[in-house]
């Protein structure tokens, strides 16, 4: 059984780049939207009719996020080709292609957001469908990394640890679209807060299980002490968000404070999502490898 | 050809999309015209100046008001250059007198029997200094707004109305004034330029031309109205609560004045 990533894993270190530009990308849009910035640039898919409009006042947000989308979408077209010439993992050859769609569809609610005015529901959309792209890319990233393949060799435990682990990501999923919602159409917080406690519970259920349990591969550990360690992060996040909104409520324009601390709050939930989703695949795996000694998602073979 | 139709509705969605979208509202002013003219009497009031009446008085404020806020201008060397002095908001304005600027009064009933003419010369909107002057303006329907950037710097103009058509125009600097119309009556339209959010401004579109805004002694006047009952409206985009409307009767010639109090919400 061969344990190296082998040419299938050689687009691994290219997925961690395009990862890395889309966590970038997920934090240039939320300074969008903290700064109010979202329609300081009329047009699109040019900026004031050009590649490169005044860099002045918001605008300066708004096409730096459109920058960093256009490289994100190229780095996705490359992935999505060697991907698809490298891998030979039927169900991970279509991830390439569904995160290309992704980007596409992505990119033209971006331009739809712009050209509608901001409808709260696109807005809300958008920022879903964002943290949806920076899954399937972490989980490219993850599928063709060796410590996927290591944990093939390591795995022993039939722990079910699988549905907690998804209802997790699913709850975490959930939250992000309540804060969406919050964010972009300044209704109550109620239902922000209702999530946060779902999710620290499922979370903080899910590390217990993974703690209790012997025999784990040292990644699923790894990935529950990244989630334990950013759910707490981001609740003083949340906490202080809060706070400083209720501190500048009679602001008369974005507060750097409040910009700060939301735009950090949105990237550590996409973090957290990030956490959750590797913690799922892990848990999958070792279910897999538990009761059938056979992965359901397999290990990386060498494409000769 | 089945392929062919499934290709054609992202086609025509992005199409669409391009052409305005159908989020928004995309009304041409004739048409508006149109309708405008078929909901309005169709001959014109004509305010015999021996008979005209007048309403003036004050927009005064109790209790506490929110401090006034610095504009923080200095991520923005082109808008900071252009004062010596700190730019506060003009959110809330008090005057020494106890009253408030800012505060747009008009006629709110009483003038639905009525028709008015358009007028020809244009209400100015100008972008100086990286604010709006006016902060709040008065424009009757289709009345030309003629909007101004004397910045050196890049604005953009996007008013949010929730009864005309909402536009986001750019406005480099040295750019020709842009003219426009709201071809439906509103108070008020919030304007802002998203490019330096602290840029807001407010229009109110009447049918109408008995509006009148306050300003440095909070003081107010609207001149010209022929006889009759009115229901007299103020709007204020901070403060809400307090008297807001005043009745009044005017016989020919008469002045009478009313005075409203504003207060924060509790």
């Amino acid at each position: 059984m061969p344990t190296s990533i082998g040419s299938a894993g050689s687009y691994h270190y290219f997925a961690v780049l395009t990862a890395c530009f889309t966590f970038l990308l997920i934090v240039a849009g939320a300074l969008v939207t903290g700064n109010e910035a979202g329609l300081s640039v009329p047009d699109w898919p040019l900026s004031y009719g050009s590649l490169n409009p005044p860099w002045e006042g918001n605008i300066r947000y708004e096409h730096g996020h459109r920058l960093v989308a256009a490289f994100v979408g190229l780095l996705t077209i490359a992935l999505a080709v060697w991907v698809w010439k490298k891998e030979t993992r039927g169900p991970v050859r279509k991830l390439g292609w569904i995160a290309l769609g992704v980007v596409v569809a992505q990119g033209i609610l971006g331009g739809i957001t712009v050209l509608w005015y901001l409808p709260a529901p696109i807005s809300v959309l958008h920022a879903c469908l964002a943290q949806t792209f920076f899954c399937l890319v972490v989980s490219l990233a993850w599928l063709s990394s060796p410590a996927w393949t290591r944990q093939r060799r390591d795995a022993s435990c039939s722990l079910p640890l699988n549905r907690l682990a998804m209802a997790t990501a699913g709850a975490i999923y959930l939250q992000l679209l309540l804060g969406a919602i919050f964010r972009h159409t300044q209704s109550g917080i109620l239902p922000h807060l209702l999530g946060a406690l779902l999710v620290t519970l499922l979370a903080g259920w899910l590390i217990a299980r993974v703690y209790r349990s012997e025999g784990l591969p040292s990644g699923l550990a790894a990935a529950a002490t990244s989630l334990g360690i950013l759910l707490a992060l981001q609740l003083l996040l949340g906490l202080a968000s809060w706070l400083l909104r209720l501190a500048t409520a009679d602001a008369v324009q974005p507060q750097s404070s409040v910009v700060g601390v939301t735009t950090a709050h949105v990237g550590v939930g996409a973090l957290i999502l990030a956490a959750s989703v590797i913690l799922a695949l892990q848990s999958f795996r070792v279910r897999s490898e538990g009761r059938r000694g056979e992965s359901r998602l397999p290990a990386i073979p060498v494409k000769s | 050809m089945r392929l062919k139709s499934y290709l054609c509705l992202p086609v025509a969605l992005l199409a669409a999309l391009f052409a305005g979208g159908c989020g928004s509202v995309d009304i041409d002013d004739e048409d508006l015209d149109d309708v405008d003219g078929a909901e309005a009497p169709a001959m014109v009031t004509r305010v015999d100046p021996a008979t005209a009446a007048t309403v003036n008085g004050k927009v005064y404020f109790e209790g506490d008001l929110p401090r006034a806020r610095r504009l923080a201008m200095d991520a923005e060397p082109a808008c900071a250059g252009l004062h010596t002095a700190p730019v506060y908001s003009e959110v809330v304005v008090p005057n020494d007198n106890k009253t408030l600027r800012h505060v747009f009064v008009y006629v709110k009933e009483g003038l639905e029997a009525m028709r008015f003419e358009t007028p020809t010369e244009p209400a100015i909107l100008d972008q100086k200094g990286c604010i709006y002057l006016p902060h709040m303006l008065g424009v009757q329907v289709n009345q030309p707004v003629r909007i101004l950037n004397s910045d050196p710097t890049t604005h953009n103009v996007h008013p949010t109305p929730r009864n005309n058509r909402e536009w986001n125009e750019s406005m480099a600097p040295n750019v020709p004034p842009k003219m426009k119309k709201f071809p439906r009556e509103e108070v008020m339209i919030p304007v802002k330029c998203n490019v330096h959010p602290w840029m807001k401004s407010y229009i109110g579109v009447l049918p109408h031309p008995f509006f009148s805004v306050t300003g440095a002694d909070g003081s107010f006047e609207i001149t010209g109205l022929p006889p009759g009952e009115y229901t007299i409206g103020i709007w204020h985009e901070f403060l809400k609560e307090g008297v807001t409307t005043h009745k009044v009767t005017l016989a020919a010639s008469e002045s009478k004045s009313v005075d409203f109090t504003l207060k924060q919400a509790s």
